[in-house]
């Protein structure tokens, strides 16, 4: 092998493995309150990658600093290896979609999804073509003249999509764009937008408060607390491994077990399950879909030494039927658990549970 | 709901006061268009005399186009000094917003007659003006045109107008919601085509709310002229004023006025139609 074809093998590989974005210890301060404290993360391109956080985590500050609509009181932000927070907003390859939509009031849907072609002087050909393009894209091409103003929420919903993507921005913002829509549009809305980011391939930064709309649409899931970075994964990472109590209960439900660990036996309350952890205090997440009736002959057969299963008994309080499953609330020794079972009649009394000891996650404060 | 004799009593007082203040002056303004003065009477005459002397004597006509000529230049001296304040005012003041917006609205609470009165002392031959202008030995005799021109009444108007057209500018720079301002950014749009293109289209109608404002109220506007005008800045209000004062020649003061009101009305009407057209919201 030559000299000359082995030296460009390392930096195409440095290429592909390059993020799109990188926020680099981006710390944001109004007056004396600290919004952001320290965030660092990367997003690769092409990733739906979504922010989730309570009102007043950060999340919604974030994607302003991105967009430039705010400047970092420190720290930096990087686009495709280049500086990207020192550029204003009309001059990054940024696009939002707003929670309010914003769309122009004074322009029909075709020139609001022209403005930003307009803007930066595409030849009027090409204009046309894209923008139709776009408003097929998202279904609204036969409201090409109509006024924001007599559409529906989910119809401006589209066309700011459609005003966003028709620029191709490297990375698209979406600041909360479903909160405004009713629950059964905005299901729909969600594997839309799920299928037209595969569709058109752009990196998505989404921004909610809702688990569940984070957890459906997302590849990797950042969530932030308090301006801090909490943890950060697949929404099955996230879920099934809650690296802290916090994350565990914003995540979908749970049962937070504080156990005392002596000899590779957890303990709390009347529950006893085997871990390897060290001794000493412990709290562990335990989702109520892990926990099951031990009513079945399987169940009742002797534990199985590769899966250990931890049983208890505990007094059915109450039933909340949700079609395919009920969640009951069960209490055991003076604590309260919560479990979820798929659906069968009416529970009552004392009955036996069982879950795997695997199922019971240690997490930190 | 209410009964019809509290639905009476209620609308009966401005219904009264609409009548005899507005209607009723409307109608014998109108009346005396029509009749003529003869050996110091007014003579309930039907006729068109007055109208036609309008016609044909230039004088009348002169005046009315100055008039327009002085009232479309403080028109466009107020917008040209109030949107920008506005707009500075609405977008970029920030904390400093309150005090300038009372500053801008000050003015308004001190008398029109002191204001004329100030514009006098500031243009007058041994005004201000020229004892500073002599004082820099800018020029060595005082400056004539400065007070009683036509200069001095568009300064003096714009000076009292500029509130009129900052107000609805500013208020509707107020209603743009910001998003609208991000989203522009946000598309790739500098801040000078985000002006043009979202801000200015959208306060359209405050725009022209001021505009009209401003010239409506210039053009029949008598106590500039009255103040600092002098001969060359004799407004057409001058002219009726004279006609029903010492003149005393009330048909053909009214035919005047109706020509006047016949041209506001038909300015109103259409800035009324243009504004429907511009309201987005």
């Amino acid at each position: 092998m030559s000299l000359g074809s082995a030296i460009p093998q390392p930096l195409e590989e440095e290429r592909a493995a390059r993020p799109l974005l990188e926020v680099r210890v981006v710390v944001k301060r109004f007056g004396n309150h600290e919004v952001l404290k320290g965030i660092s993360l990367t997003i690769a391109a092409g990733e739906f990658i979504t922010l989730l956080g309570e009102s007043g985590s950060g999340k919604t500050t974030m994607l302003r600093l991105i967009a430039g609509f705010e400047q970092p009181s420190s720290g930096e932000i990087w686009m495709n290896g280049s500086r990207l927070d020192t550029l204003p907003p009309y001059k990054r390859r940024v696009n939002t979609v707003f929670q309010q939509y914003a769309l122009f009031p004074h322009l029909n849907v075709r020139d609001n999804v022209a403005y930003g072609l307009r803007v930066t002087n595409t030849p009027s050909i090409e204009i046309d073509t894209r923008v139709i393009d776009a408003l097929r894209m998202v279904k609204m091409d036969s409201f090409a003249s109509a006024r924001p103003a007599t559409l529906s929420g989910g119809q401006q919903q589209r066309v700011a999509l459609a005003r966003a993507l028709v620029n191709r921005p490297l990375l698209l913002l979406l600041d909360e764009p479903l909160s405004a829509l009713d629950a059964n549009l905005r299901k729909e809305m969600q594997s839309e937008l799920k299928s037209l980011q595969r569709e058109v391939g752009i990196t998505f930064l989404f921004v909610t408060h809702d688990q569940d709309e984070a957890m459906a649409l997302s590849d990797r899931i950042a969530l932030l607390r308090n301006g801090a970075l909490e943890q950060i994964g697949s929404p099955r990472e996230i879920y099934s491994h809650p690296a802290t109590a916090y994350t565990a209960r914003f995540i979908g439900q749970t049962n937070l077990l504080r156990a005392e660990i002596r000899g590779g036996v957890a303990t709390c309350g009347a529950l006893r399950w085997p871990t390897s952890a060290p001794d000493g205090p412990a709290v562990f997440s335990l989702r109520p879909e892990a926990i099951r009736l031990a009513d079945t002959v399987a169940d009742s057969a002797a534990a199985n030494p590769s899966a250990p299963e931890a049983r208890f008994a505990a007094i059915v309080k109450q039933q909340l039927y949700g079609g395919a499953s009920e969640l009951l609330e069960v209490e055991c020794g003076g604590q309260t658990l919560r479990v979820k079972i798929s659906a069968r009649g009416p529970l009552s009394g004392k009955q036996d549970f069982i879950f795997s000891a695997k199922d019971a996650v240690r997490v930190t404060e | 709901m209410y009964s019809r004799a509290y639905k009476s009593f209620v609308s009966l007082p401005p219904l009264v006061w609409v009548g005899l203040f507005l209607l009723l002056p409307y109608t014998l303004m109108l009346a005396h268009s029509f009749w003529v003065v003869r050996d110091g009477f007014i003579v309930h005459e039907w006729n068109l005399q007055n109208y036609r002397t309008l016609a044909t004597n230039p004088v009348y006509v002169q005046v009315l186009l100055r008039s327009m000529r002085i009232a479309a230049s403080v028109t466009l001296c107020s917008l040209l000094l109030g949107y920008p304040l506005a707009y500075y005012l609405s977008f970029y003041a920030g904390a400093r917003k309150e005090i300038l917006y009372q500053l801008v609205i000050v003015p308004l609470w001190i008398s029109y007659l002191v204001r004329g009165y100030a514009w006098k002392t500031i243009l007058g031959s041994d005004g201000v003006l020229n004892g500073f202008l002599q004082y820099l030995h800018l020029t060595n005799a005082p400056v004539g045109f400065l007070l009683y021109s036509p200069f001095a009444v568009i300064l003096m108007l714009t000076h009292i107008y500029t509130p009129f057209v900052f107000l609805p500018i500013y208020a509707a720079l107020e209603h743009i919601p910001r998003p609208l301002v991000e989203a522009s950014q946000d598309l790739g749009a500098s801040p000078f085509k985000t002006f043009l293109r979202v801000i200015l289209p959208l306060s359209l109608p405050g725009l022209l709310a001021g505009a009209t404002f401003a010239f409506v109220l210039s053009l029949g506007d008598f106590l500039a002229p009255l103040l600092v005008g002098g001969a060359s800045g004799t407004m057409i209000a001058n002219i009726v004023q004279s006609l029903f004062g010492a003149a005393y020649d009330w048909p053909l003061g009214a035919a005047i006025s109706v020509c006047i009101l016949l041209i506001t009305v038909t300015l109103l009407f259409f800035t009324e139609r243009l504004a429907k057209r511009w309201a987005f919201r």
